[in-house]
């Protein structure tokens, strides 16, 4: 009941917010809040493998990063009328959100299955070992792609299209955003509340004693690592199209830490758990970043209160220990 | 016909051997004791049918090669395990755990339910907060669901109020009337496993050192080989 409320409270407040930054006259306040629904669609992609699936990655960057780059490369051949390839066939840009975010989906999804492949062969600090390295390996080809602008990155001009809306709009870019994450919170619901969900959430507890209900613990670990980076890469093609940029710095370790910090920090393994962290970061970001550069040290005290005093991070706080799903 | 047949099975934990040959066999529709006092290899033998610790020898389901296929493959041929110690998934409900392994067939969430009307008005209860009766009620009908042709049940009764012994107790001979289904017990109840059972296998040391109709168990061989 509790849960219930806590979740059409933080509901409510995500369909308000915009409305409410218009009356205030507060414009930048609506592509603040676009900011922080992108990255909270980004943590709801980990929550999947961090949260119910207990897999520590810290390489989900590597994601965010190629549905960023899935936009930024799309979108310059396009703005640039430059093919990607002409042979064996003709492959053209496009400034087309939908084929972008099925593109990012793809290839993100694709980086996924075999990353985990060869990541969920080991466990624990292993795990995290090993998909940090891969995030870094990521990290530093797009450094070094000096045909997507290296180090600098590459930059659209003009936000790409969705039919109906004009995305130039902050108020209807927020929407569109705010649409997806909705549909992807409604997936992660149905998701964990399917067999494969309960039997991902039992693989957490004990993959001994899923086998012995001939359930295979790695493929079902494997599908939702799948699962959660194709999520995170549509966040990251979103991310990119909000800024009109996309850069290294979206592989980076670094952003992999920001998307763990946003579910440790929201609560794992509860449905709106990641969008509180993100929410609760854009917000301390754009606060306490006005006031010192060093404002990381005030989220570090946070984060330490958190995983010390409320495991079920912040929504646990409010909304006692359970469910939450 | 022998669904389950073991012929001289070792297996080891690293440098410690723990089984030295055991044989053991449960035909379609029997109820096989597995006894002997603790740390003989009962578990160990288990584990090894389950293929959760390696094991050498002849290990065979339906005329299959256990030692070739992983422990999920093993289940998947019809072997249904209640783990010593209970062990259900604790963060999900009642009906999550019977749900998360279901398999078509006969036992359903609906009839496990009928089994063990406990677990139907604890439905939406976390199994972490249920009692230690109920947990094992809910780790048979977990394996229930699965609808396996070989029900293991590892020390079903241990550590139980009498009370609710008695219940489970009820349950498996129930299971046996009704369903048909072939059981091999570890337990140490030997007034209710004779009440069940049609033959006992005795380990000493992780070896079969005994095997015969449940009648012919003598005391002799109880006080030596089971210690009651």
């Amino acid at each position: 009941m509790r849960w219930g409320l806590v979740n059409a409270v933080m509901l409510i407040g995500l369909v308000a917010f915009p409305f409410w930054a218009l009356a205030a006259d507060e414009p930048f306040m609506i592509t603040l809040a676009t900011r922080a629904v992108i990255l909270a669609l980004a943590a709801v992609g980990l929550n999947i493998a961090l949260g119910w699936g207990g897999l520590v990655s810290l390489g989900h960057a590597a994601f965010f990063g190629i549905g960023g780059y899935a936009m930024g490369i799309l979108a310059s051949h396009a703005q640039g009328y430059t093919p990607l390839m002409e042979w064996p066939f003709l492959i053209e840009g496009t400034k087309s959100m939908p084929v972008i975010w099925l593109v990012a989906v793809l290839a993100s999804a694709l980086a996924a299955l075999g990353i985990g492949m060869l990541s969920l062969r080991t466990t624990g600090v292993y795990f995290i070992m090993i998909t940090l390295a891969f995030g870094q390996m990521l990290y530093y080809f797009a450094i070094s792609w000096t045909a997507y602008g290296g180090e600098d990155g590459v930059s659209i001009y003009v936000r790409n299209g969705f039919p109906g809306l004009n995305t130039l709009v902050p108020v209807e870019f927020y929407g569109l955003c705010l649409g997806v994450l909705l549909g992807v919170l409604a997936l992660n619901a149905a998701v964990i509340h399917s067999p494969f969900g309960l039997a991902l959430n039992a693989a957490r507890q004990s993959p001994d004693r899923v086998r012995t209900v001939g359930l295979d613990p790695r493929r079902l670990q494997l599908a939702a690592f799948v699962l959660s980076g194709a999520i995170t890469g549509l966040a990251g093609a979103l991310f990119a199209d909000l800024n009109r940029f996309v850069s290294p710095s979206m592989l980076s370790w670094q952003m992999s830490g920001e998307i763990m910090i946003f579910v440790i920090l929201g609560g794992t393994a509860r449905l709106f758990g990641p969008v509180v962290g993100a929410v609760v970061f854009v917000a301390l970001e754009h606060s306490l970043g006005g006031l010192s550069e060093y404002w990381h040290v005030f989220l570090g005290a946070l984060l330490l209160l958190i995983v010390l005093f409320a495991r079920g991070g912040l929504i646990g706080l409010v909304a006692g220990r359970g469910g939450g799903s | 016909m022998t669904l389950l047949s073991l012929e001289a099975v070792t297996a080891a934990y690293g440098p410690a051997q723990a089984l030295f040959g055991v044989d053991l066999t449960v035909a379609e529709g029997e109820v096989v004791a597995l006894m002997g006092r603790n740390g003989m290899g009962k578990t160990t033998t288990v584990r090894a049918i389950c293929r959760l610790i390696a094991a050498q020898g002849r290990l065979q389901f339906d005329g299959q090669d256990l030692t070739a296929l992983p422990a999920h493959r093993a289940a998947r041929l019809g072997i249904g395990l209640v783990p010593e110690g209970r062990r259900c998934f604790r963060d999900l409900t009642v009906a999550e755990n019977l749900a998360a392994a279901a398999r078509p067939g006969d036992w359903d969430a609906r009839r496990v339910e009928a089994l063990f009307p406990p677990l139907a008005e604890r439905r939406r209860q976390r199994a972490g907060s249920l009692s230690g009766g109920e947990q094992q009620m809910l780790a048979i009908g977990r394996a229930l669901t699965t609808n396996p042709r070989l029900l293991i049940l590892d020390e079903a009764t241990e550590g139980l109020a009498p009370l609710v012994r008695v219940q489970i107790w009820e349950a498996i001979a129930r299971l046996r009337a009704e369903s048909g289904m072939a059981i091999l017990l570890i337990d140490k109840s030997l007034r209710e496993i004779a009440a069940i059972a049609d033959r006992a296998i005795l380990l000493e040391r992780g070896r079969s050192v005994w095997s015969g109709p449940m009648d012919a168990l003598s005391v002799d061989l109880t006080t030596r080989y089971i210690g009651v």
